[in-house]
């Protein structure tokens, strides 16, 4: 396999100015444009892509660089190591109280993918031995507890509900009640969707956490948004200090800039990707392989260390 | 609420945030300089206008500059929001009603706001008199029947369902002969939400705009498809209008969800790049929160200055 569009890029960019000579500081600086471009197109925030390439550009105007005889992979080389740093090195796990039941509560806007994910990972954990209790605390959306209830049938797992006449903060607190007396172990919210900017639905959410002070509470982002994904994340933080991100539909082609967007922004973990509609289309987050995704290369590393 | 209330309404916070941006650009200064380039290169990417498509304005307006010999900012703006509104022009209007019986096909992907817009959609109709009735094409995912069951009941529409899992496009069949049996104005068929880069999902969405189109045929019908794009996705939703346009001749957009904070900036660059017109904004999970989309209104929302 060959460097593909950024990788390209550079190269090309590098061969044009070579024709010259030796690279110069501004050389570099406008070979830097690529990568600015290839973060932006990626949906990595205008501020966050400011920032990094700042950073990249400290370390790619010297010696080693300007004197290779391979520059293009040399920034490649920088650009991924930087990458790397931002997004985190290891996957994390979620938080198992030590006292149980672990709680889980999910949490996003409309449309995000937290009702199918906290299916997925009831299936997850079940898989682990543990035994999970599904809670229907959207009371909103039409047929909403139906779709949690469909899903809990189809993973053979209960699914409390209350109906939709109640009150999320009410569920959530019967819904621990319900799971010592059916022997449930980790119990997963599933919450309404709502906008970050909807105080009176944020309030609800701060009720919820107040009332059951939940173990994990992961915040649902889909792979395919774009430049707003720091005001989301920011807000949806400061208001339940979130432990982690669960990152959908990521089986698609979107690149997923937001991922580096809400790591650098919140400093969350970003835990889980949804790479599919099913339930078993959910697996641990590998940080390392984002930097390939948003840049739009294959195997960068390996071609890296190769070099 | 007034049309022009509830859209301004529901454009606030595009506006507060986009437009006073570059309304300050433009006249907070008295030269035409780099920096005034940059700050519109950062407003409109992180309205997730696009690189491209940023791009393209900005040389535009370089263009302009020379032609006319634009000296004050403040005459760069007017320049600067013409284009726009050449960028966004729109020739034809919503919907048709020519025909006996027409067909509107609800195409997007996950979770985008596909059921919520139809229900929207009808309801408008339904309020105008029209005949409405509604067909469950999403057979797949949990709790999507009911879902539009549900909204049926709320607006007192007729709902064609058939149990969950069977063939999406033996419910459309089943629709458009139960719609022209019955004398029905508008029928609007929900889809289940799919990637555009699931070949196979395609390829059944692609069935069932076939079964539609050879239904309509005989009954002297006009189909249209409707594509729903999330204003909070970044980038991708120039290859969700690419690959969807592809499969099923998309005629029109919704951009739904413009009642965060993501301003939707999409819209210009899948204008800009597909011509395909956009016709309706979401701005709520009402299902009176639906507004045509008018490029005059739209862009007039968008830049003035106070109220
Ligand atoms: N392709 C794909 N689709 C997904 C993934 N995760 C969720 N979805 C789909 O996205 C859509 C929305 O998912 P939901 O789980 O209903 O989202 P939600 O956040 O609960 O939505 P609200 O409750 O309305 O806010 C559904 O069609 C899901 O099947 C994923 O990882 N990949
Ligand atoms: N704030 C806001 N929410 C919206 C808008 N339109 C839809 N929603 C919400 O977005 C979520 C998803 O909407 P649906 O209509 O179920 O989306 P869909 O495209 O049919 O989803 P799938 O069938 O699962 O692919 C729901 O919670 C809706 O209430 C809008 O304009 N503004
Ligand atoms: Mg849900
Ligand atoms: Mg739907």
């Amino acid at each position: 396999m060959i460097f593909s569009n950024l990788a390209e890029k550079l190269q090309d960019t590098f061969d044009k100015l070579r024709g010259k000579g030796k690279l110069s500081e501004s050389d570099v600086k406008s070979a830097l444009k690529e990568v600015k471009m290839a973060l932006l197109e990626a949906d990595v925030n205008y501020k966050v892509v400011k920032r990094f390439v700042n950073k990249i550009e400290e370390r790619a105007v010297g010696k080693e660089v300007m004197d290779s005889l391979t520059p293009a992979q040399q920034v490649i080389k920088i650009v991924n190591e930087e990458m790397q740093n931002l997004m985190g090195g290891s996957q994390e796990e979620i938080n198992i109280s030590p006292d149980p039941p672990t709680i889980i509560m999910m949490v996003g806007l409309q449309g995000s993918g937290k009702t199918t994910s906290a299916g997925k990972l009831a299936r997850m954990l079940s898989n682990k031995g543990k035994n999970p209790l599904l809670v229907a605390a959207d009371v909103y959306r039409p047929a909403a507890i139906r779709q949690l209830q469909v899903l809990g049938e189809r993973l053979d797992l209960p699914v409390f509900s209350m109906g939709e006449d109640s009150d999320p903060v009410d569920i959530a607190k019967g819904s621990i009640n319900f799971a010592s007396t059916h022997n449930c172990d980790t119990i997963i919210l599933d919450t309404a969707g709502r906008l970050h900017i909807d105080q009176e639905m944020m309030e609800e959410l701060e009720g919820i956490k107040g009332a059951v002070d939940p173990d994990e509470i992961l915040l649902v982002v889909d792979a395919m948004t774009g430049q707003d994904a720091v005001n989301v994340a920011q807000n949806f933080d400061k208001r339940l200090d979130i432990d982690g991100i669960l990152l959908t539909k990521m089986d698609g082609d979107a690149r997923g800039g937001a991922a580096l967007s809400i790591k650098e922004i919140t400093g969350k973990p970003i835990k889980f990707a949804g790479t599919g509609e099913k339930l078993a289309d959910l697996e641990p987050f590998h940080p390392d392989r984002m930097a390939s995704r948003i840049l739009g290369m294959g195997d960068v590393l390996g071609l890296i260390e190769k070099a | 609420m007034s049309f022009l209330e509830r859209l301004k309404d529901g454009l606030k916070k595009t506006k507060e945030g986009f437009v006073n941006k570059v309304s300050n650009i433009f006249t907070g200064r008295t030269n035409i300089d780099d920096e005034l380039f940059e700050e519109l290169e950062e407003v409109l990417i992180q309205a997730d206008v696009g690189v491209k498509t940023t791009f393209a304005l900005i040389e535009k307006l370089k263009e302009d500059i020379k032609e006319e010999d634009i000296k004050e900012p403040e005459e760069l703006m007017k320049y600067f929001q013409a284009e726009l509104k050449a960028m966004l022009q729109n020739e034809e209007g919503t919907f048709n009603f020519d025909k006996d019986l027409n067909i509107i096909m609800v195409v997007g992907v996950n979770g985008a706001g596909k059921t919520t817009t139809i229900a929207k959609v009808a309801g408008r109709y339904k309020d105008q008199g029209k005949k409405v009735m509604l067909a469950a094409g999403d057979t797949f995912r949990a709790g999507a029947i009911e879902q539009l069951q549900i909204w049926g009941d709320r607006l007192g529409v007729n709902v064609i369902a058939q149990k969950e899992g069977s063939d999406a496009a033996a419910v459309a069949y089943d629709a458009v002969q139960s719609a022209k049996a019955r004398d029905v104005d508008l029928l609007i068929v929900d889809t289940a939400g799919r990637l555009h880069t699931q070949k196979n999902l395609m390829e059944e969405l692609k069935k069932v705009k076939r079964v539609i189109d050879r239904e309509a045929e005989s009954a002297n019908a006009q189909v249209e498809v409707l594509l729903v794009l999330d204003a909070t996705t970044g980038q991708n939703a120039i290859s969700q209008a690419k690959l969807f346009n592809e499969a099923v001749d998309v005629d029109g957009i919704a951009l739904t969800k413009l009642d965060g904070t993501a301003k939707g900036g999409i819209v210009i660059a899948v204008k800009n790049e597909l011509q395909i017109p956009i016709k309706l904004i979401g701005v709520g999970e009402a299902a009176e929160d639906l507004q045509n989309f008018d490029p005059e209104e739209f862009i007039e929302a968008l830049f003035s200055n106070g109220e």
